[in-house]
């Protein structure tokens, strides 16, 4: 399968197969004004099979909601069709308004304009949980 | 603006301090009568909890402030609709401190974030009791005269309580404490808590269903109610609601001086027995309660004004 390179914009590589899509919709993609390509189960000498996202212009991307999908990406930013920054990720240490809380008790069920916000408590375990409540994500 | 929402908000050492204000409150009430005088805490309870809220009131009242509030939603303008934050930045205006109960988890601290005075979470659905901790705190140093090198018995509903979590959350920042945690299957302490507090502190413990075998090694007895609501069938509660009902009989092997707490109310897990055996200390916790509250709120007034 054939993907155009891309002259300005970001790939991101090395997405765990099957968090794509997950990554796509955290990073609201869907509603970018630009050529998008999600390559799911990409051959991968290193993970076996892997999901790639390219972005065909210069976007801003939350690193921190790659972060929180999977911190292994890479993530590539391309000007003028060369490779001029490879980026490495790290995991967030809170994530605002990301991802919502679950849990039916917290008092942002209730309170519809507070932030949801989400702070990284387990590092090695990748949780997360409710600033308030303190539910897992 | 400091305010107490979790009990590991606080050092250790902060909370020792607490408990040597607690005591000097206790020894010497005459010397600290004055010492909220022309300061109001505000308590404002969106659920009734007619125990919690009457400690706070008689902790202001015995450091000579005063108190305004109120008891239930239904009489704030949380029933026309406004935000807690709204709540907290007006109640700022009146109040030199707040002292907050709300069904929903994480009330209190968005009141914290809001407000320009103090906030005491005075418990917040299942998530939150601190005060409740500083009592049992208080209630473990009175009677053992260390919170360190004890072996402490949680007995009933581990799974719901969150008095259990607290006070796990708290020991487990001192040393040598050995954890042994008494419940049915359905109720054992949430696998979050054994790895988030207990492994990740490396304090050892047990888990069993039977008291009578673990009761000869503990020195600290932490008694809840199983509660009939928390099982999925009527069979299960009615075989295992007796097992965790404590009666003089079961302490015949306990160590002589066991401390035996509860956080009240009680219904039934406690027999009315037992209350006359010198090791029965959750009504003293009760009074510990109010001794602490006034701890902290002198303890946050005097950092709010520094």
């Amino acid at each position: 399968m054939n993907i155009d390179s891309i002259v300005n914009g970001v790939v991101i590589d090395h997405i765990t197969a099957g968090r794509g899509m997950r990554l796509y919709e955290l990073l609201h993609l869907e509603e970018a004004d630009c050529p998008v390509a999600i390559i799911k189960n990409a051959g991968s000498r290193k993970l076996g099979k892997k999901d790639i996202i390219k972005v065909d212009a210069d976007v801003s991307l939350n690193f921190d909601v790659i972060g929180y999908v999977d911190p292994n990406v890479t993530v590539n930013v391309i000007r003028n069709g060369e490779l001029v920054e490879k980026r490495r990720i790290e995991k967030p240490e809170s994530l605002t308004n990301v991802i919502r809380c679950r849990n039916p008790r917290c008092i942002t069920s209730t309170e519809q304009e507070l932030d949801h916000i989400f702070k990284l408590t387990d590092r090695e375990n990748s949780v997360y949980r409710c600033l308030y409540c303190e539910t897992k994500a | 603006m400091r305010s107490l929402i979790d009990i590991v908000d606080f050092t250790p050492t902060e909370l020792d301090e607490l408990i040597a204000t607690a005591c000097d409150i206790m020894e010497n009430p005459a010397a600290y009568a004055e010492r909220c005088r022309g300061k109001k805490l505000a308590t404002l309870f969106f659920e009734p909890s007619t125990r919690t809220r009457l400690s706070f009131e008689a902790a202001m009242l015995e450091l000579g402030g005063s108190v305004i509030g109120f008891s239930e939603a239904n009489s704030s303008s949380a029933a026309k609709g406004e935000s807690i934050a709204d709540t907290a930045k007006t109640i700022s205006c009146y109040a030199d401190i707040i002292a907050m109960r709300h069904p929903k988890e994480g009330a209190p601290l968005v009141a914290a974030m809001n407000a320009s005075v103090p906030v005491i979470n005075a418990g917040d659905g299942g998530h939150c009791h601190p005060t409740q901790t500083l009592a049992d705190l208080l209630t473990i140093y009175r009677e053992k005269g260390r919170l360190s090198n004890l072996t402490v018995g949680f007995c009933g509903d581990l799974k719901f309580g969150r008095t259990v979590h607290s006070l796990i959350g708290a020991l487990s920042r001192y040393d040598d404490i050995k954890v042994v945690l008494i419940s049915p299957e359905e109720l054992k302490l949430p696998s979050y808590v054994k790895k988030e507090v207990l492994q990740k502190n490396d304090i050892p413990y047990e888990q069993t269903t039977d008291l009578s075998s673990v009761m000869p090694k503990l020195d600290i007895l932490y008694m809840t109610r199983v509660q009939r609501e928390r099982f999925f069938n009527e069979e299960d509660y009615l075989r295992l609601k007796d097992s965790y009902i404590l009666e003089p009989r079961k302490l015949q092997n306990a160590k002589s001086d066991l401390c035996i707490m509860h956080p009240l109310p009680r219904v039934n897990e406690i027999s009315v027995a037992v209350d006359k055996d010198p090791r029965a200390c959750y009504f003293k916790q009760v009074l510990n309660g109010k001794y602490m509250r006034m701890a902290l709120i002198l303890k946050l007034l005097e950092e709010a004004t520094v």
